[in-house]
């Protein structure tokens, strides 16, 4: 990694997603890759859903705090492939979004139950309570379901697998 | 040229098919493989795109909370799809236009989308049953093209697999609840099953420019998904075989029309109008 690669990495890790303001968009997994190519940094990320509002911020938000640190010349580009997964969403994030009162998404088999059909067991971030259930499979944003936990009744989001 | 089929009550019969004989609008050379694949990502951008705006139609209007946001959360996943394979065009076409160019810029006859996702909301089940159908081709369509050879679609559909993977869970979840109901639920659900089921077809009769690119012989699964789900909802399958179609080379119902009078009147009038 070269110096100013290292020095991009760290500027984005500052860069909040913002509809969750307390986790990174390293740490949401949608910095893809960031190369110093003939002098140019290319930085690519990558869209979570496809019709998130906050993809167009995102891109916004990277392109600024690169260029408060005075990065350029580079280049910010979009890939589609592979397609975004929960799974990149980084350990230091899961525990951020619990946190927050998110309840992260849960493993592989989980996600297969939810494709599935079947009735996910998805703890209350609040009181970890497995009492829980789904309220409606979609959410206040594209990438969360609704829950209700019910033993101490909160309504939470879950951060739905993908 | 198919004649509207007459029958009893559907909300739909009145639609009179806007036919223009005269010059064929569509600039796009239809022979080469390179504008082949340019039509075909405008069919699935369009398909996207209107049926996307439909579903933000019912913003503010859905039956209760959680169900409209639930068809807006997929309003915004059809758009940000459409997003994507308008890119693809513009970028096949080399004119140096947008994706916005390709939703807002278009006449009638110069979109591709299937007729079923033009038509009305209608009541809650009508809607219901427009998505249902559509999603489970829409899951098995994209479920082969993330297989494709070519790598643009390919990517795009992998992408869009898994959020359709949650839109026809949505819809299929509710075809069982409302035709598994109330005697009324059930008498509206299997109302608006028979009343779009001629619209149903028209995804499996392939347009001269998707053939070698759009997966083929699609129908036998989808209609054995489509009977499981709804005799799992106690319901019928409407035994009418006979298909309306014409969307995929712009032959359209009169609803696209008001569609985009509505959702292009702001950048026509004032055009590269910005936030």
């Amino acid at each position: 990694m070269t110096q100013r690669e290292g020095q991009a990495w760290n500027i984005l890790a500052t860069v909040e997603d913002p509809e969750i303001p307390v986790i990174s968009v390293v740490e949401l997994g949608i910095i893809r890759s960031v190369a110093e190519l003939n002098g140019v940094l290319k930085v690519e990320i990558t869209p979570t859903y496809s019709g998130c509002p906050a993809t167009q911020v995102i891109e916004d938000s990277v392109i600024e705090a690169l260029n408060q640190a005075i990065l350029s010349p580079f280049e910010v580009s979009t890939v589609l492939s592979p397609p975004w997964s929960t799974t990149m969403i980084s350990e230091s994030g899961r525990q951020k979004l619990l946190e927050y009162g998110i309840a992260p998404p849960e493993s592989d088999s989980v996600d297969k139950q939810a494709l599935t059909g079947e009735e996910r067991q998805i703890p209350c971030p609040l009181c970890k309570s497995k009492n829980t259930k789904m309220v409606s499979q979609f959410g206040s944003t594209p990438c969360k379901s609704h829950f209700k936990c019910l033993d101490c009744l909160e309504p939470f989001d879950y951060f739905k697998c993908l | 040229m198919n004649e509207l089929k007459p029958s009893d009550s559907c909300w739909f019969n009145y639609i009179h098919r806007i036919v223009f004989l005269g010059e064929n609008r569509n600039q796009i050379d239809l022979m080469s493989e390179h504008s082949n694949l340019m039509n075909v990502a405008l069919h699935l951008g369009d398909n996207a795109l209107i049926l996307g705006h439909r579903l933000g139609e019912w913003c503010g209007h859905g039956p209760v909370l959680e169900q409209d946001i639930a068809m807006t959360n997929i309003a915004l996943d059809l758009i940000g799809k459409a997003k994507m394979y308008f890119d693809l065009a513009a970028e096949l076409e080399g004119k140096g236009h947008d994706h916005d160019f390709f939703a807002y810029k278009r006449d009638v006859l110069d979109f591709k989308n299937l007729l079923i996702v033009e038509l009305p909301n209608g009541e809650f089940s009508d809607t219901i049953a427009r998505q249902f159908l559509f999603d489970q081709w829409h899951f098995l369509m994209l479920s082969e093209l993330a297989n494709s050879s070519n790598d643009r679609l390919k990517e795009i559909a992998q992408k869009s697999l898994k959020e359709v993977t949650y839109h026809k869970r949505w819809s299929s979840e509710w075809v069982i609840r409302l035709g598994d109901g109330t005697d009324e639920s059930k008498a509206k659900m299997q109302e608006a099953l028979n009343e779009i089921w001629y619209f149903s077809g028209e995804a499996f009769m392939p347009a001269e420019y998707e053939k070698g690119i759009l997966p083929e012989g699609l129908k036998e699964t989808w209609m054995t998904n489509v009977k499981a789900i709804v005799s799992e909802a106690t319901l019928t399958i409407p035994e009418e075989d006979w298909m309306q179609d014409g969307g995929k080379t712009g032959i359209h119902t009169e609803h696209l029309g008001y569609i985009l009078a509505e959702m292009q009147f702001l950048p026509r009038a004032y055009p590269d109008a910005t936030w």
